[in-house]
């Protein structure tokens, strides 16, 4: 167990709400440059503050560590019960990694209304912290909704032309699939007397109750991942939000809902996760392959990385639904790897976008003779999206593949079609905008990559490498907690 | 013979302070008003301690069987108390802008609060017809203060019809019960109605009409039509006062008449009050998106609001009352700061009331515009604000009560309802503001408090164990649910 006889996990919660709250009373964009710098300093000392999870981490148990209990609601049993096991600890570990590379990202590119911008990123992390954090029902649900005010905020203020339309899909569809999860929580509370997560996991929940509670929980997760067919708010919401926001978006509000299929669905439901696995899988082999045949003939560059990652994570979703413990925790490397790549892609078109003020595909061309550093980053990030070994975008999938070919070898033909269809749609895009001649006027007066720019994605693609050379480390913080998955959701509990 | 007057201590505070201010007031120039206000505050104020003084542990019935005085009626006196108080400040400004900060409108509010008081310690049915009616009465004037506007006086008159003929039918109703029980006190009619067969069609009648009555006076599907006009026709101030106070007024009545004297007749009004009560969260919901005007987006609010109040109560249990008494008091409160900003925003000549008013208020005022926010968020039900707990709390109960497909039909629309929030949110911070940005000269205690009240829908969070625990100790300390 933890020897830091502090609570780290409220504060890695609060520096940033807090934080965020004291970059607002900073003041107007008149005192932008202070403003930005704060904002760092914070993201960093939650970063810093978020490493010892890792050093401090026992990988032999599968229990719940850094655990705090205070009694908050005692008339409903609500607690603030936190706690991080290897399921969640390398995601807090993302969200503080990514939330400073935001924050470096926005230097230059927000002039305005800078201290919202900022404060409104600040405190999206400490929530998305919390709810990979909770261990108590409506803590998880308390996090899980209030961020979707701040992210409202971002792509409504900061986002593109259609950007109130976009924003407001996609409030209502997460805010819709929330509260039937809601519903599904107090159904619970009712027949435990508890809002303990780990309570939820040891009750005994007949069949049908369980199949009406995982659609209920379904309606959550799968709008948040996106699984096939409730994924259309994703592109509109990728295509408005500012860079920033379609970072945070892909690299960790997606995870969250697959995040919840490991929390909640699986150990708290096994008989109907098991019995609707194939419908599960079915829809992630959708997913990988219609969508990436979608991601295939788009124009913007944008949507072509928003549905790359709606197929991504349908081979997230595909490693879970397999129930061993490859799937599983190749599954949970696709998702940090895909929170690295997806995050470096939007970073990259965003880096294009500030310059030219397109996201077209065909207003581009030949990039690389005016931008050959960047060029060289970008195609770093497009062979690991499309699974290149030696990238963390090959780790997860080999694992996937290999844990759904002992399962059946059709989902892992049909799976295995990602690396032919992603790299036909990563590879081709790649090629339109970086390589060939010059297109045009705007892009023979392009400057390469700032310094700053520079920072950021040696950053990311350090993590990428990384993560794709020597998966060991992060392998081993998860392995116990997925036994111990494997293990629950196999079980019966009827 | 009790002729204990003790627990009517409140009661006669205030209706004395309030003939003592409407003749100190005769004697005060129109620049020395401000006396008249901080007497009217600070009676309030006094009367809301003397309510939390006097706090029996058990339940005493006064006067004859006429007036009943336990810790739900202490606690809803103290919220109702109080909350005037701070209508009274946020609409000071109002008033002396719109030149109707005279003495009448203070001393109507305080006549309004002792009918309140009376409504909420009612045992008897005249004694609660009679604070229905006084405080309806003062509410008809109040909404019709400002005489020379014809939307005003359109209001006042629509309310004080409808009004009527909701007083009729309660009256109707109440003379079938006396037919049927011989009584009209409500502790014997609910003795006499457990050894009556529930069956009776006379006594369903009279439940009906009771029934319909009390819809009538919270605003409930389908008797609601009277809640847009007067909210949008009253001026801001006395639109402000509508729906805060009665609310919770109107809620004890429901309590004391439907879940105390009809509580064995729970089968019969549970199922009327279910379709009450989703019909006012699926109509108040969908038709405020239609709205332009802000403060009748926030009636049909109300309307909803009341929906899920009633879900609370339509369980028949204990938690239920208490779930719904907590939800009453979060959507006064919450209420309270959002027509509070209206009043915050508008000016001289200036309402602030229409929808376009609050375009791209971040630009000018970030402060209000986040104040705002807090307070859509919370009337949406969204965390982490008091407005999610409060519907947390009524979703548990009917749950609980096997009633899941209510709670479903119940959520749906409070997306639908989520909708017309983020509207506003939209306007405010994704809109570019039309004309001038609007001037704030409201003065500065107005803004502190207002500031608090919406910071509260978040700040209060960490409290809130205690907050329910208040609730459910009070619904508890009724007389027909302790003595089973």
């Amino acid at each position: 167990m933890s020897t830091l006889n502090f609570n780290i996990l409220s504060l890695l919660i609060w520096l940033p709400i807090l934080g965020g709250a004291g970059v607002l009373a900073l003041g107007g964009d008149e005192r932008a440059p202070l403003i930005r710098k704060a904002s760092l300093a914070a993201a960093v000392a939650v970063f810093l503050l978020s490493l010892p999870l890792y050093t401090g981490f026992d990988t032999t148990t599968a229990a719940m560590q850094f655990t705090e209990h205070f009694e908050w609601v005692p008339a409903f049993n609500i607690n603030y019960h936190l706690g991080v096991d290897g399921i969640s600890m390398p995601l807090i570990i993302l969200t503080t990694f990514l939330t400073i590379i935001v924050v470096i990202a926005a230097w230059q590119v927000i002039q305005e209304k800078v201290a919202q911008y900022m404060a409104a990123f600040l405190i999206m992390e400490g929530l998305m912290i919390g709810v990979f954090c909770a261990l108590d029902a409506i803590v998880f649900y308390v996090f899980w909704e209030a961020m979707l005010v701040p992210m409202f905020l971002i792509i409504g203020i900061w986002g593109g032309p259609n950007r109130v339309y976009a924003t407001i899909k996609f409030f209502l569809y997460t805010l819709l699939g929330s509260l039937l999860m809601l519903v599904a929580f107090i159904y619970l509370y009712n027949h435990s007397g508890s809002f303990s997560i780990l309570d939820f996991q040891d009750m005994s929940i007949p069949f049908a109750v369980q199949l009406w509670l995982f659609f209920a929980f379904f309606a959550a997760f799968a709008v948040k991942v996106p699984m096939f067919p409730v994924h259309t708010w994703l592109p509109d919401a990728h295509v408005e939000a500012p860079t920033g926001g379609s970072v945070i978006l892909a690299a960790i509000t997606l995870k969250m809902g697959a995040y919840g299929f490991l929390r909640f669905s699986l150990p708290i439901l096994p008989d109907a996760s098991q019995a609707l696995a194939g419908f599960m899988i079915v829809l992630a082999l959708i997913a990988v392959v219609y969508i990436s045949l979608v991601a295939l003939v788009q124009e913007d560059m944008k949507k072509l990385v928003a549905y790359s990652s709606i197929a991504h994570m349908g081979f997230v979703i595909l490693g879970f639904f397999i129930f061993n413990a490859r799937g599983i925790e190749g599954g949970l490397i696709q998702m940090i790897s895909h929170g690295f790549i997806s995050g470096a892609l939007f970073l990259c078109v965003g880096v294009m976008y500030d310059r030219l003020h397109s996201r077209q595909i065909a207003d581009y061309g030949g990039v690389a003779n005016r931008m050959p550093v960047f060029a060289a980053f970008m195609m770093l990030f497009a062979m690991a999206n499309a699974g290149l070994p030696g990238t963390s975008g090959f780790v997860g999938e080999f694992l996937v593949i290999l844990g759904a070919f002992e399962v059946n070898p059709w989902y892992a033909v049909l799976a295995a079609t990602t690396l032919i269809f992603g790299a036909a749609y990563t590879l081709w895009m790649y090629k339109r905008v970086i390589f060939g001649e010059v297109a045009n006027e705007k892009v023979a007066n392009l400057t390469d990559a700032t310094p700053r720019e520079v920072f950021f994605l040696a950053l990311l693609a350090f993590a990428v490498l990384g993560l794709g050379l020597w998966p060991y480390p992060f392998l081993e913080v998860m392995h116990a907690s997925v036994e111990n998955l494997v293990i629950q959701a196999s079980a019966t509990k009827l | 013979m009790n002729l204990d007057f003790t627990p009517l201590i409140p009661e006669m505070f205030v209706a004395g302070m309030a003939c003592v201010i409407l003749v100190v007031d005769l004697y005060l120039r129109d620049s020395q008003r401000i006396a008249t206000f901080v007497l009217s505050v600070a009676t309030l104020v006094v009367a809301a301690v003397l309510c939390i003084w006097d706090s029996g542990t058990s339940s005493r019935v006064v006067m004859n069987g006429m007036f009943v005085d336990d810790s739900f009626a202490d606690v809803l006196k103290a919220a109702i108390s109080l909350l005037t108080a701070v209508v009274f400040i946020y609409s000071r400004d109002y008033a002396i802008k719109r030149d109707f900060f005279r003495g009448e409108y203070f001393v109507l509010g305080l006549f309004a609060v002792v009918g309140m008081f009376v409504m909420v310690s009612a045992a008897h049915l005249l004694t609660l017809y009679l604070g229905l009616e006084l405080l309806s009465l003062c509410l008809y004037v109040m909404v019709a203060f400002r005489r020379d506007s014809a939307w005003s006086s359109e209001a006042a008159m629509k309310y004080f019809v409808l009004g009527a003929i909701g007083s009729g039918m309660m009256l109707y109703g109440m003379s079938l019960l006396y037919g049927l029980t011989g009584s009209l006190n409500m502790e014997e009619i609910r003795l006499a109605i457990a050894a009556h067969p529930t069956n009776d069609l006379v006594l369903i009648l009279g439940l009906i009409f009771v029934l319909v009555s009390m819809a009538f006076k919270l605003g409930a599907v389908p008797f609601h039509m009277w809640v847009p006009d007067v909210y949008q026709g009253a001026p801001t101030a006395a639109t402000l006062f509508v729906s805060t106070a009665p609310k919770i007024a109107a809620f004890a009545m429901m309590i004391r008449l439907l879940a105390g004297t009809l509580g064995d007749l729970h089968d019969a009004w549970g199922d009327m009050v279910i379709v009450m009560a989703l019909l006012s969260i699926a109509i108040g919901n969908t038709i405020a998106i239609a709205q332009a005007n802000l403060k009748r987006m926030l009636a049909y609010s109300a309307i909803s609001h009341m929906g899920f109040m009633l879900l609370g109560v339509l369980t028949g249990t204990a938690a239920g009352y208490s779930a719904a008494m907590f939800y009453v008091l979060v959507y006064a409160f919450v209420g309270m700061g959002g027509f509070g900003m209206i009043v915050l925003l508008s000016r001289a000549g200036f309402e602030a009331e229409e929808m376009d008013d609050w375009k791209g208020l971040n630009r000018a005022h970030p402060w209000y515009a986040f104040l705002m926010l807090l307070l859509m968020i919370s009337m949406a039900g969204i965390p982490p604000t008091i407005g999610f707990f409060a519907k947390l709390n009524v979703f548990q109960v009917v749950i609980e009560a096997g009633l899941v497909w209510v709670a479903v039909v119940a959520v749906l629309f409070a997306v639908v309802g989520a909708f017309y929030y983020l509207r506003v949110i939209k306007l405010m911070y994704f809109d570019e503001p039309v004309g001038d940005a609007p001037v704030v000269d409201t003065p500065q205690d107005t803004r502190v408090l207002l500031g608090i009240n919406a910071c509260a829908v978040v700040l209060l969070l960490p409290v809130i164990a205690p907050i329910q625990a208040m609730c459910v100790d009070a619904v508890n300390s009724l007389a027909f649910l302790a003595g089973g």
